[in-house]
């Protein structure tokens, strides 16, 4: 197969299997089909890696104009499912934002200037490969394990109607419009997939119909609708521009001054998608979904597509205060979603805030748009999407058994579920510690930031960001490690296609550390060689002392087969009183009390109210800057 | 860049010193309290002894925390020593925080509970300025190797002399000194009893201290940093530095968790971020 072919097949596959997924009525139908769908789709992914690795950007052109116009029908028809949910729910706001965008769509695609006419819609590089990656593999991954998800689901939720086709209908056709987006060379595109990934997230979000999940789903909706009228807005700018303007190929070479104004809208637009502050609160909403729903969101798609854009984006950004304005946006969203992170009890509200920070730190990177940045905002996409999209998933696996999502409720899950503690430990370790992804990922980000220009600011911000992390990752680990005494083991059998799934991620989790010099060397070196004409990387002796690190700590481990005495167990300390067994006490009034311990969430300082509205207030008025910097002050370089 | 044998000689010499340190504080922190105190070996009595204690354990799982513990406190040091990347060194050195952290909890004892919870509040509170330090001595020196910046031709200190105080500050944490011995102390008037470390006894609490020693050793390695141009003076430096973090652990209550934190975060953004801003300004950057 040649790229062109690739790229359509890995686009419309999913359609087909959702054209499948309308056929089934038995569940083993059903897991054929996915199961097979979704080795397909990740088998293609690596097949493209292999045979288009090292080929640089390949614009692939044909005859574009009936696939144009079949987008543009299919707009108009996303414009009007929306607006019949927002009619049906009398959600004014909706109804109005929706309007507008239809009117601007309306207003690009019958503008007949030259700058319509991109000659090569499509395109493939190291970048879209990378992505193509991260939704074909871990994409595949979450679809088995909602196999498995489902079922428990609808035997926990008897009172729901079984709607687990239409759950995967959407969902591939998510994955489809997250290829088409990462393929796509021509912004009218980008923007169709853009807005298809849009309705499916309300869609997948407001699944479940309750009463909470409807008001989410519109929070997600109108925030990012909100989005797409600033990306909409964008494209009817470039319209107005010299020929070909509206090509990713074409914008990004044409000189900053001309770009400020579709850079900054489309900045805008990424902030949305990314849930950055003050569009936080959709992401955070939108965990009442079912968790392979998050884990979806926050890993391969919706999410990535608003950082993927920004990165896209970025040397349009470097070097100018539009640039520097977004990149607050990210750090300060960084620091204070991390804050929050700390306050929360709920596992899923846990990962819902330090995705948003993580984000936000790529969001940074791309907003300072030097190469040394880049390559840190992709390290971060890379390792972010398989340590939080096995996080959410081993979450998910427990809450089935232990009927909790609260971070309390898992303490000694080492006991209770052995091996599912054992990988969220892989995850959360994938999250903060040295020598793993997003640690190497930080380190990077340090290096680029104190290179750039007034980069002082931003590692200041992301040193109290990161010791946030470590104190919330650090407490929930130990809580998981807990020993307690007496405890049963509760695990039982763990649905297979969540199994595959949850170690196949551990896995790529540990995997991707050790290769990571590959992938960077291959993939994205070349990029950056190509969109900078220089490249970033860590010297050969501090990988080599990092693969060290990895490999004692995977060594250590193994400490425990070492043949050694069995130590006598003594129970712990608890000043003298009298304690059975199962740290019941007898207390000073002689009643038996049972020994509890909690973690620190420190709310007087963490607090979610506080600290998000002191965020909402800071980036908005951040974003409020950016617009003024970009339509006012012009071509304004530091 | 890496030198093995300054990591060889570190990984040998190090819980010597470290233990001898231990011993000198001791006997001046004793004649600071009008006591005679024990002999300067007695650290190493000490640890010599709880290796032939029997080695019981809340569970069996501490055995691994402790050694991972004590693995990666040798190499973050190690690579300090050996003259690699700053930030690398300060990336092992939590991680080996979080091993002891993860073993406190592990016991499922309420002493050694708060003692982790607190212990990762201490590193909550020192980590920013920790990496600013290192990040003022990349600004100054234009590299994160420890070889590059001890080969730097003028003292650090006279260019991060804010940098130099913060540093100061937060290694009253690292040296488990008063005021901020808030997670264990060497001091018997702990109300949460040895906090951390009280579920580990035996062996494993000796490897625990030994753990600290060479962690004493690198942090002071960091002070040496900051006067590298002149060996004397570096020793000098560190000589006074710690005497006066001896003084200060004599002189000090504990405080509560609350300022600990807050003050250092102050001390990180006034001290060592303004520091960096001037250097960034006066063109050295």
């Amino acid at each position: 197969m040649d790229s062109v072919q690739f790229l359509l097949f890995l686009i419309l596959f999913p359609l087909i299997s959702a054209l499948f997924m309308l056929a089934v009525r038995r569940d083993t139908d059903r897991d054929w089909i996915v199961k097979l769908s979704a080795l397909v789709i990740g088998a293609v992914t690596v097949l493209l890696l292999v045979t288009q690795i090292g080929q640089g950007a390949v614009y692939l052109w044909f005859n574009a104009e009936p696939v144009s116009l079949l987008m543009f029908a299919l707009e108009m028809v996303i414009s009007v499912i929306i607006l019949w949910f927002a009619v049906r729910f009398r959600n004014y706001l909706v109804i109005a934002l929706t309007l507008a965008e239809t009117v601007l769509i309306i207003w690009f695609e019958s503008a007949a200037t030259p700058a319509v006419m991109v000659k090569d819609p499509l395109f493939l590089d190291p970048f879209s490969i990378i992505m193509a990656l991260i939704v074909g593999i871990i994409g595949s991954l979450i679809c088995v394990y909602s196999l498995g998800y489902m079922r428990h689901f609808y035997q926990h939720h008897t009172g729901i109607p079984d709607r687990t086709n239409t759950f995967f209908i959407i969902i591939f056709v998510f994955l489809s419009a997250m290829f088409g987006l990462v393929f796509s060379n021509s912004l009218v595109w980008v923007f169709f997939f853009w807005e298809v990934t849009t309705l499916c997230s309300f869609l997948l979000i407001g699944f479940t119909k309750t009463e909470e999940a409807t008001k989410n789903a519109f929070t997600a909706l109108w925030m990012n609708l909100l989005g797409g009228i600033a990306f909409a807005g964008a494209i009817v700018y470039l319209t107005y521009q010299p020929a070909g303007m509206l090509g990713l190929d074409q914008v990004l070479v044409s000189g900053k001054a001309l770009i400020l104004i579709p850079a900054a809208l489309i900045g805008f637009a990424g902030l949305t998608k990314a849930a950055q502050m003050p569009f936080s609160s959709w992401l955070v909403g939108a965990m009442v979904a079912p968790t392979p729903v998050s884990a979806l969101l926050h890993s391969s798609t919706m999410v990535k597509a608003g950082v993927y854009i920004l990165v896209r984006f970025a040397p349009a950004f470097q070097g100018t205060t539009v640039g520097y304005t977004l990149a607050f946006v990210g750090a300060f969203t960084f620091l204070i979603a991390s804050g929050i992170a700390i306050s929360q009890t709920n596992a899923k509200r846990v990962l819902a805030y330090s995705t948003i920070a993580n984000l936000g730190l790529v969001v940074a990177c791309a907003g300072i748009g030097t190469y040394e940045a880049i390559w840190a905002a992709i390290l971060l996409i890379i390792f972010h999407a398989i340590s939080k999209s096995l996080m959410f998933l081993s979450v998910g696996t427990v809450e089935h058994r232990i009927r909790s999502r609260e971070i309390e409720d898992m303490n000694g899950l080492i006991v209770r579920m052995p091996r599912i503690a054992a990988i969220m430990t892989i995850g959360i370790a994938g999250m903060f510690l040295a020598p793993f992804g997003m640690l190497i990922s930080k380190w990077a980000a340090i290096q680029a930031f104190i290179n750039a220009p007034f980069g002082l600011v931003f590692v200041v911000i992301l040193v109290f960001g990161s010791a946030f992390t470590l104190f919330f990752w650090a407490k929930w680990m130990g809580r998981l490690l807990v020993i307690t005494p007496d405890a049963e083991n509760v695990e039982g059998l763990v649905d297979k296609n969540e199994w595959i799934a949850l170690v196949s991620l551990a896995g790529l989790t540990a995997v991707t550390c050790f290769i990571f010099p590959v992938i960077s060397a291959y993939l994205i070196e070349p990029f950056l060689l190509a969109n900078y004409g220089t490249v970033a990387n860590l010297s050969q002796d501090n990988i080599i002392i990092m693969m060290m690190m990895l490999f004692l700590i995977v060594l250590l481990p193994l400490s425990i087969l070492l043949p050694h005495k069995k130590a006598r167990t003594l129970p712990p300390y608890m000043g003298g009183v009298e304690t059975a067994h199962d740290m019941h006490f007898q207390n000073a009034l002689g009643a038996r009390t049972e020994m509890k311990l909690a973690n620190y969430y420190i709310s007087p300082w963490f607090g979610e109210a506080r600290l998000a509205t002191t965020g909402i207030c800071l980036c908005s008025v951040f974003i409020v800057i950016m617009f003024a910097l970009a339509f006012v002050g012009g071509g304004a370089f530091l | 860049m890496i030198s093995l044998a300054w990591a060889a000689a570190f990984i040998l010499l190090a819980p010597a010193i470290g233990g001898l340190i231990a011993g000198i504080d001791r006997k001046i922190t004793a004649h600071m309290q009008g006591r005679v105190g024990p002999s300067v070996l007695q650290p190493f009595y000490d640890v010599g002894k709880l290796f032939e204690k029997e080695g019981a354990m809340v569970n069996e799982t501490q055995r691994f925390y402790v050694l991972s513990y004590f693995v990666f406190a040798i190499f973050a040091g190690g690579l300090f020593f050996a003259g690699g990347n700053l930030l690398l060194v300060v990336f092992a050195l939590t991680l080996a925080e979080v091993f002891l952290v993860l073993g406190a909890y592990s016991a499922n004892s309420p002493y050694s509970h708060v003692g982790a919870e607190r212990e990762l509040l201490q590193i909550m509170a020192y980590e920013p300025m920790l990496l600013l330090t290192v990040v003022g001595m990349y600004v100054a020196a234009h590299s994160f190797d420890a070889i590059d910046i001890a080969g730097f031709p003028m003292p650090l200190i006279l260019l991060l002399p804010g940098v130099f105080l913060g540093f100061i500050y937060i290694l009253t944490f690292k040296l488990r000194k008063s005021p901020f011995d808030i997670s264990t102390s060497h001091h018997a008037h702990q109300e949460i009893v040895k906090g951390v470390t009280t579920e580990f006894s035996g062996p494993n609490l000796a490897f625990i201290e030994v753990a600290h020693w060479y962690e004493v050793v690198l942090m002071l390695g960091f002070v040496f940093l900051f006067f590298a141009a002149s060996w004397i003076l570096a020793l000098i430096a560190i000589i006074i530095v710690y005497l006066l973090e001896l003084a200060i652990d004599n002189t000090n209550a504990r405080v509560k968790w609350q300022l600990a934190v807050k003050s250092s975060w102050a001390i990180a953004l006034v001290l060592g971020a303004l520091n960096i801003a001037a250097l960034y300004l006066i063109g050295r950057a």
